[in-house]
């Protein structure tokens, strides 16, 4: 979907202020809502592709003026009404009114260690070969989907070269809509700066996306 | 807003959020207490999160890859061709670093990683990403204007050398591996490391000389 979280090339946003020292954390709320978010992950009940996009679906000046635990709250909630594991009236009064759904599992403090160096890797061997070579020339499709998809706007429709096949890997444009994983090979490809930007251009940039293989086209 | 009014005190130092701290803090406060009420979260579980990112996965593990590659041929090579099993060989492996890729900077290629979808990024060796490293300023401008982007963390490049931007769009995660500096023969892999920021290792910071570091 065109959202407000796909912000490459976008002007107006201000400066990027780093800040010096910055501590993990900049609230003890930040530190929950990391810790929730993970355990509720835990529960099997969607993906991280539903996860993502469930973020992406929050109201632009909302996803926009957030920061980022925050963003990850919101979506967390939107997941588990949208799952049956809370209600709203449950939300707005802080305390459970009825039992919801199951999960398949609840993290434990002694799962956590194993939990968290498995991760989740989506990687997946698929049948077919690839359909794109290291060195060719390819053409990125031309879509606005109102679904997840990760090729952004500022790289459709442009001609870039396959730098690398990097194996294949769970399709998120499919996974985050419950329509499987439909893994796809997945390439590194490379645009100059002028391909993507045009006139103006910095002249000494490269970009490079990784685009599932339904990206992209044969030139 | 501009840089300048941006106040860098830790209990309100991301400008994005201010105005909703304690909307913030009541709502992830309900959210735990439903959860906890359904025994759907152990709270003993979040801390030992939390505890994980504080104390034990960070850009010391990163520091650690690059400095063994420098000092390494053999490794630097297999961190080439297959980043995720030479640093898991060190023990560095997990939650968003499943799939690694390093990219070595150059004399002609400086290296800069950004996720301008979400927030993508390799925790099991950079730990928990800044917060400007998932804002929208940072996101937005390092693919269209890397060299402001760098110029604001006090960067600034030759103008012939070539910014490669990788833009995290799909499940690798990607290490950037600065150059070594200069005058630093005779240092330690451990010495090494101490050079290595974690803003060399995302690319909005060079690794420092052993000059700066003192």
């Amino acid at each position: 979907m065109n959202g407000p979280h796909d912000l490459g090339g976008q002007h107006g946003l201000g400066p990027v202020a780093p800040e010096t020292n910055e501590p993990y954390f900049h609230a003890e709320w930040e530190k929950r809502a990391l810790g929730v978010t993970l355990s509720c992950g835990a529960f099997g009940a969607w993906t991280i592709d539903e996860s993502r996009h469930a973020r992406e679906c929050l109201p632009p000046a909302t996803y926009l003026s957030a920061s980022y635990y925050e963003i990850w709250t919101r979506a967390l909630e939107a997941l588990l009404k949208r799952h049956g594991f809370v209600t709203q009236a449950e939300l707005d009064g802080g305390h459970m009114l009825e039992k919801g759904a199951e999960p398949k599992r609840v993290l434990k403090a002694d799962m956590v260690p194993a939990a968290l160096a498995k991760g989740g890797p989506c990687d997946r061997p698929v049948d077919a070969r690839p359909r794109f070579v290291v060195g060719e020339r390819v053409r990125t499709k031309n879509f606005n989907p109102t679904t997840h998809t990760r090729l952004p706007r500022y790289a459709r429709a442009k001609v870039g070269t396959i730098e690398a096949v990097q194996g294949s890997f769970v399709f998120p444009d499919d996974n985050a809509h419950g329509r499987g994983e439909n893994a796809q090979w997945l390439y590194t490809v490379v645009f100059d700066g002028d391909e993507i930007w045009g006139e103006g251009a910095d002249p000494t940039l490269i970009v490079s996306i990784d685009a599932w293989e339904s990206y992209l086209e044969h030139l | 807003m501009s840089a300048h009014d941006h106040g860098h005190d830790h209990d309100h130092g991301d400008h994005h959020h201010d105005n909703h701290f304690t909307d913030m803090e009541a709502r992830v406060k309900a959210l735990e207490t439903v959860l906890t009420e359904k025994g759907l979260i152990d709270l003993a579980a979040i801390d030992a999160i939390v505890e994980t990112y504080e104390t034990k996965i960070g850009p010391r593990n990163g520091a650690r890859v690059v400095a063994k590659a420098w000092v390494d041929p053999d490794f630097a090579e297999w961190l080439k061709r297959d980043a995720t099993a030479a640093i898991a060989s060190l023990g560095y492996t997990g939650r968003q670093g499943e799939h690694m890729r390093a990219v070595f900077n150059t004399a002609d290629t400086h290296n800069l990683v950004v996720c301008t979808l979400c927030s993508c990024y390799p925790w099991s060796v950079l730990g928990l990403p800044p917060v400007w490293y998932k804002a929208p300023p940072y996101r937005s401008r390092a693919v269209i204007d890397p060299r402001g982007v760098l110029a604001e963390f006090g960067l600034t490049l030759s103008e012939d050398r070539r910014i490669r931007v990788w833009d995290s769009t799909a499940e690798l995660r990607y290490l950037v591996v600065p150059e070594r500096p200069a005058g630093t023969d005779g240092l330690s892999e451990e010495e090494l490391a101490d050079l290595v920021t974690r803003d060399s290792m995302i690319g909005t910071g060079l690794a420092l000389s052993p000059e700066t570091q003192r």
